[in-house]
């Protein structure tokens, strides 16, 4: 494998590893308060249509990025609403907004664009663009660094960089300002945080509001910057591998960057089958390859590989004593 | 505390969410510019006013019977098996290795085989989430929903690389031979002089599935293993005083719950398409989560709530071949049962209580 083909393969990691980092960090802000979130999926589904339906109709992206988002954030209210104010099971709500949102996207989009349940072509300015970094085509010469800065770090959409910019952000948040440690307490012991007169609720909700945030953007990035326009169920599984590098990274930020890069890096070697032949000597087979993430999560899960421990206040509603 | 009587419990509380559900649901076609109610009539006449409808209603409630069970089962021992899916794929792959590998001479003695290879192998796909939960308390809403990716790809592996016959495109296994064949409802019914529709894929499965609700009513409520299992879905530290192993029963509870879910491949696999495919499992695992709640994980909720999707399913397919309405209004139904009577469930609960308490307050 050449130098170029390495470029390329890491590429188009960054490109695939982009929603699933923004989804990962989403959830990452609800169960660290406390609020089991599968509902990854759903979100990024909702807001991945949305996006790409109000560009398609107003030509611009940036209004259908806003879409996606207050998509995403209503669905994180309902979720919200039933696993904080009436203290349902957050497990069974994130199952019906998975379903929910792939119901409903095909629906409207076939009611809205009647194409079977997928939105016009974007083009334009509906549409976020590759910007190229300053100087790029200049220093694309210089031999080694030229092409790591010309060919992988410049020349990707806006939400690539924002992304990897929520990452530092992200940790600041959670672990630099008293917002984040009151958010964390009240993944691990909201009764401490209630003593305290910090309201349990409103920081739940705060937490919930960020996930449906990240992933409205996340959603987005898939129908206007990945691909141009919206298909049925185009979110594919990845809210649940963001899922899978939650868990691998143990909730915390900057190993959610990696565990989402080398899940990336899985997406990129399945496309590229050559690749992975030319350096191992044999045929794996990309179905296999898909189910990686999973296999690995699920080994990280076991505890053979160092424990991953959840948030202790995960999963259960918190009900204020009488 | 009992606040509400038990007939609100059983049957006030899920009518209202349902009633919620569905009017939701009309909200959402009245939207999208169709008649609700030229839509719930196509849809009964549909699926229910033929025999052909009955057969694919039927069918659909077998299959959702069997992941329905599956789902309430683990639900009982406070287990919540998201992994119905994955486990009827795997069910799959048994019954057609079953069927492939050995010459049965009689369908009945095929449709034992058949059983018990779907059991097992929806059995131990099942079975390593719940040792993980039991053994290294790994969360089994993750792994199981792990294991529903894993087993998807194995089977795309699987079908297009090892079972699919020589000179064959489509990723599925070879055609079961003629002597597996199940007797559907119109072989059944004929020789009593009932005349059922050819076409549909109804089949004998369905009364296994009718067998199987009373079997795990018997089981949960008149042995002594259901007992425990239900003790220990209701209070975990009290079960462990009474003396009842959380291991075994976590194991016990996820084989039988994945077993279930592995006999829906009978219905689908053998008694349908006779042939294993991609993807044949099409979301009934998930179904089987909305039938459980709506059904409050008993035997005879959960067959009124099967018999409901499959009618919904049926119906949908109906609508989708008449109307502009696309069949994923049956998944936006699907969703929308589960919010208000899985998640939403203390939304009807909370003021309903409240009611009943102000009557007896004041009669009392």
């Amino acid at each position: 494998m050449d130098f170029l083909t390495l470029i390329q393969l890491l590429d188009s990691t960054v490109r695939l590893a982009t929603p699933l980092l923004l989804a990962c960090l989403a959830g990452l802000f609800s169960e660290r308060a406390g609020i089991f979130d599968i509902g990854l999926e759903g979100k990024m589904l909702a807001a991945a249509f949305f996006s790409a339906a109000i560009a398609a109709l107003t030509g611009s992206v940036w209004l259908g990025l806003l879409a996606g988002i207050a998509a995403s954030m209503g669905f994180s209210l309902l979720h919200g609403l039933a696993s904080i104010t009436f203290r349902g099971n957050q497990l069974i709500s994130g199952v019906a907004i998975n379903f929910l949102a792939a119901g409903l996207t095909v629906l409207i989009a076939q009611d809205w664009f009647s194409q079977g349940g997928r939105t016009p072509s974007l083009m334009g300015g509906a549409r976020f663009e590759p910007i190229t970094l300053p100087f790029a085509e200049n220093l694309g010469t210089v031999p080694f660094l030229g092409p790591i800065y010309a060919e992988l770090i410049s020349g990707h959409s806006i939400l690539v960089y924002i992304a990897f910019l929520t990452v530092p952000l992200t940790w600041w948040i959670l672990f630099r300002t008293r917002f984040g440690l009151r958010l964390r307490a009240v993944g691990e012991n909201p009764a401490a945080v209630d003593t305290a007169g910090v309201s349990v609720v409103g920081l739940r909700y705060a937490a919930v509001m960020i996930c449906g945030m990240l992933c409205g953007i996340a959603g987005a990035y898939l129908s206007t910057a990945l691909q141009a326009g919206f298909v049925k169920d185009m979110s594919a599984g990845r809210g649940f591998i963001a899922l899978a590098a939650l868990i691998f990274a143990k909730w915390r930020p900057w190993h959610a960057l990696y565990a989402t890069l080398l899940f990336g890096l899985f997406g990129a070697l399945e496309t590229r089958p050559d690749v992975i032949q030319a350096i191992f000597g044999i045929k794996v087979q990309g179905a296999l390859l898909g189910a990686l993430p999973y296999v690995m999560t699920v080994i990280i899960l076991a505890g053979f590989v160092g424990k991953a421990v959840p948030p202790r206040a995960g999963g259960e509603p918190y009900v204020k004593e009488r | 505390m009992e606040v509400m009587p038990k007939w609100a419990e059983v049957i006030l509380v899920p009518l209202i969410s349902l009633l919620l559900a569905a009017i939701l649901s009309a909200l959402v076609i009245m939207a999208i510019g169709e008649d609700p109610i030229a839509a719930v009539q196509l849809m009964v006449t549909g699926a229910l006013g033929s025999t052909y409808g009955w057969g694919y209603t039927l069918y659909y409630a077998t299959n959702f019977l069997f992941t329905g069970l599956a789902v309430s089962v683990a639900f009982h021992a406070g287990l919540f098996n998201i992994g119905g899916e994955g486990q009827a794929m795997l069910g799959g792959l048994g019954v057609a290795l079953m069927c492939l590998l050995i010459p049965w001479p009689h369908w009945t003695l095929a449709l034992i085989g058949a059983s018990a290879g779907a059991a097992l192998f929806g059995a131990a796909w099942a079975a390593i989430p719940a040792y993980l939960q039991a053994k290294r308390g790994s969360h089994i809403v993750i792994t199981t929903i792990m294991f529903n990716f894993i087993a998807a790809a194995l089977l795309n592996y699987l079908l297009v690389n090892v079972m699919r016959p020589q000179g064959s495109m489509d990723p599925a296994s070879a055609r079961f031979p003629e002597a597996v064949h199940l007797p559907t409802l119109h072989d059944l019914l004929a020789p009593i002089g009932i005349s059922f529709s050819k076409a549909a894929p109804a089949n004998v499965t369905f009364l296994i599935a009718v067998l199987a609700c009373v079997l795990v009513w018997f089981l949960l409520w008149r042995t002594w293993l259901g007992y425990e299992i239900r003790s220990y879905g209701k209070s975990e530290p009290a079960a462990k005083y009474a003396g009842i192993s959380p291991t075994a029963i976590t194991m016990i509870a996820m084989l039988i719950s994945g077993g279930l879910a592995g006999m829906m491949a009978i219905n689908n696999v053998m008694g349908e398409a006779e042939r294993l495919v991609l993807n044949a499992v099409e979301g009934a695992g998930f179904i089987g989560i909305a039938v459980a709640l709506m059904g409050r994980s008993h035997p005879f909720g959960v067959f009124l709530a099967a018999v409901l999707f499959g009618f919904l399913y049926q119906g949908g397919a109906e609508l989708a071949l008449w109307t502009n309405i696309p069949r994923e209004l049956i998944v936006v139904i699907q969703a929308l049962v589960i919010l208000f009577t899985g998640a939403l469930d203390n939304m009807v609960r909370m003021p309903l209580e409240r009611l009943f308490l102000m009557t007896r307050r004041g009669s009392g």
